[in-house]
């Protein structure tokens, strides 16, 4: 099949990947939608605003991110060399910044004085914030009340940097519902706002622009493999709340067909509980924040309310064209429970001396399953999408520790 | 002739403005649900916009979210909200029924059936609120079952698109009166006045103005340049807590009549 589909050519005009994506928003948010994807494909071509992003990512952001053997983990593991895409070690500390520093240079060039944002861990909302301080702009981050009461670090990080940050009580009080609010203000104030939206959800062009400013991760890793190892790995994995690290380290190989990719979503207490956020795995085609994609909901089509160690995975869709890659045959989505991705964790920092974002770390432990299935000449490259210093108080809290 | 389009005709020839009251399904009470909808009619109302709950309302304000929240915890979905329209034609065989909501449910139902249902039911028209016409090709099944599919138009769409919605309108094109979400409250009539003009001037079905309407004195204001006018959190803001039929049918008629006056005299 991956013989036939040339990736690239998707999203379509409409931003469809085949039968998912396109722009499911109100009347109102369809003119500016349409202003944005033209600012956005016009820059996406332009040389200036080319090297105006690989100056700041290099210079600011801290690109390229290195591709690390974790030879002590494989070891422990006992089968396949399992590599690690750093991209905890970018500036804020997650593969987050990637997009914001893109879109923010998008906002600029289009005139915008303020900028708004969804987050669900903070990271996003973190990123946002730096980024809009260093362009001068005004920032408000909508976050969960549940979210923020679990990632506190993050939420001060964001007033230190100069943004508002507004709790969002509607709903489950977690990503979806910052979202939905976000959304709302950016109809109220489409005039003088950019929406910073932070993965490959929403409505068209979100999906393509945020996978094309974190598809620098898989182009660097791509011929980090190449040069280093002269040949590509085997399998990849990463892990999947809306799915933005994910498709940017699987991007640039999807159309190498001999490459396994696997997607790691969260599947909570288990998913046979009900308690998890793994869209793919567990849900169905539907439509939630302005695309069509896999949902989790009831038979009334009510959005889930799901569950998560990690607020950036806690999340009931995911960017539509995971779905696509899902039903095509491309990838595969697994879930992984917090008590892996704690497992995980740990196994990490004390074989590597890495401290993991418990998003990551869900990808760590579905790297681990792999290379453990393979030979040892194997690779299994994982994208460690973040570091765990915003999640020490999460993790001490369910160890039963006070710090 | 649908009855929507049945509906418009009478206003015309009676030039009268039309009254649409918005409720969500299931608010205040799922068990008076069907004596609303009959107190809405007696009280003045020319059609009614029977919102569906959705979790995720993206293009509402706090009062709307709320009521689909109450709604949804008391475990209304498409199914009873069918079951609602099918018991209120049983004495009503003439007010229009607009469908107002997102698309998730509808799909989640599946479109052939929720079709079929809907007829069945006695549903008029839908207005999916995040389906705008690029997205319209799923809709297909609803029209070929004879559900009219109402559009949005609002301040930001551009000429070469409002274009296109005044041509594809049917039953009545529903414009935004400004660009902000439901239950927001500054309507300008001055700025929309022209505007709506130049739409009616244009438009294949009458225009009716949503959004900024909450009493007597801004749907007159509005009375004056727009085939109906739709009232929608002011309205649910006002029956939010009501628990029993009468109480319900007190204070829709103390709501509307007003109204209904206002628009009468103009
Ligand atoms: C470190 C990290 N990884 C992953 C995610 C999940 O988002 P996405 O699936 O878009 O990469 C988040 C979200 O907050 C995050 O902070």
């Amino acid at each position: 099949m991956s013989k036939i589909v040339d990736f690239n050519a998707f999203p379509d005009a409409y931003g469809r990947f085949g039968n998912y994506g396109g722009s499911y928003v109100a009347e109102t948010l369809m003119a500016p939608l349409a202003e944005l994807t033209e600012a956005y494909l016009r820059l996406r071509d332009d040389p200036e605003f080319i090297a105006e992003l690989d100056r700041d990512l290099k210079h600011y952001v801290g690109r390229p991110s290195p591709i690390y053997h974790a030879e002590r983990l494989s070891q422990h593991v006992g089968g396949a060399r399992i590599l690690f895409k750093r991209e905890d070690l970018n500036h804020t500390g997650a593969h987050k910044i990637n997009n914001t520093v893109g879109q923010a240079l998008v906002a600029k060039r289009m005139g915008k004085p303020r900028i708004i944002a969804e987050t669900g861990a903070g990271q996003h909302g973190v990123a946002s914030a730096t980024v809009a301080a260093r362009l001068g702009l005004k920032c408000v981050v909508y976050m969960g009340a549940v979210d923020i009461e679990r990632q506190k670090i993050n939420v001060y990080r964001m007033k230190l940097l100069g943004a508002e940050v507004v709790p969002v009580t509607s709903g489950s009080k977690t990503l979806k519902d910052a979202l939905n609010e976000a959304m709302r203000d950016w109809v109220t104030n489409v005039a003088d706002t950019f929406y910073i939206i932070g993965t490959v959800a929403g409505p068209h062009p979100y999906p393509l622009m945020v996978r094309d400013f974190n598809a620098i991760v898989g182009r660097e890793a791509r011929a980090q493999m190449l040069e280093q190892y002269g040949r590509l790995p085997d399998v990849l994995t990463a892990c999947v709340g809306g799915g933005s690290n994910a498709i940017g380290l699987f991007h640039a190989f999807l159309n190498d067909a001999d490459v396994r990719i696997v997607g790691a979503e969260a599947a909570g207490e288990g998913i046979a509980t009900g308690h998890h956020a793994a869209s793919l795995a567990a849900g169905r085609p539907g439509v939630l924040h302005g695309n069509r994609t896999y949902v989790l909901c009831d038979d009334n089509g009510q959005i889930n309310e799901t569950h998560s160690i990690s607020a950036g995975l806690d999340y009931p869709g995911v960017g539509p064209e995971h779905a696509f890659l899902k039903d095509v045959g491309r990838a595969d989505y697994v879930g992984v429970t917090d008590d892996e991705a704690m497992e995980a964790f740990h196994l990490l920092a004390r074989t590597e001396g890495i401290l993991a974002a418990l998003e990551s770390s869900h990808a760590v432990a579905q790297a681990i399953k792999l290379a453990r299935e393979m030979p040892k000449d194997g690779i299994v490259l994982c994208n460690l999408s973040g570091r765990g210093d915003k999640d020490v108080h999460t993790i001490a809290a369910r160890e039963g520790v006070e710090v | 002739m649908s009855r929507i389009d049945v509906r418009f005709a009478a206003l015309k020839a009676t030039h009268r403005t039309g009254l649409i009251p918005f409720v969500t399904a299931g608010d205040p009470s799922p068990q008076h649900m069907v004596a609303l909808m009959h107190a809405l009619v007696d009280a003045g109302a020319d059609l009614i916009e029977l919102g569906v709950p959705f979790s995720d309302p993206m293009a509402d304000g706090p009062v709307i979210q709320h009521a689909s929240e109450r709604a949804i915890a008391k475990g209304v979905g498409l199914n009873e909200v069918l079951g609602w329209v099918a018991a209120f034609r049983q004495r009503d065989a003439e007010t229009p029924i607009v469908l107002m909501g997102y698309l998730n449910p509808v799909e989640i139902h599946g479109y052939a059936r929720f079709a079929q249902e809907a007829v069945q039911a006695g549903v008029d028209g839908v207005l999916l609120v995040d389906c705008p016409l690029e997205e319209s090709a799923v809709l297909r099944p609803l029209r070929d079952a004879g559900l009219q599919q109402i559009l949005l138009a609002a301040p930001t769409t551009a000429p070469a698109r409002m274009a296109q919605l005044c041509g594809s309108a049917e039953g009545f094109l529903y414009y935004v009166s400004f660009a902000g979400i439901t239950g927001a409250a500054h309507l300008s009539t001055g700025d929309i006045a022209a505007r709506v003009a130049d739409i009616r001037s244009r438009a294949k079905a009458p225009v009716a103005v949503g959004f900024g309407i909450r009493d007597a004195a801004s749907a007159k204001a509005i009375a004056g340049f727009a085939d109906a006018v739709v009232i929608g959190s002011a309205l649910v803001e006002r029956l939010a807590g009501a628990t029993d039929a009468e109480e319900i049918t007190v204070r829709v008629q103390a709501f509307l009549a007003p109204i209904r006056a206002a628009l009468d005299a103009h």
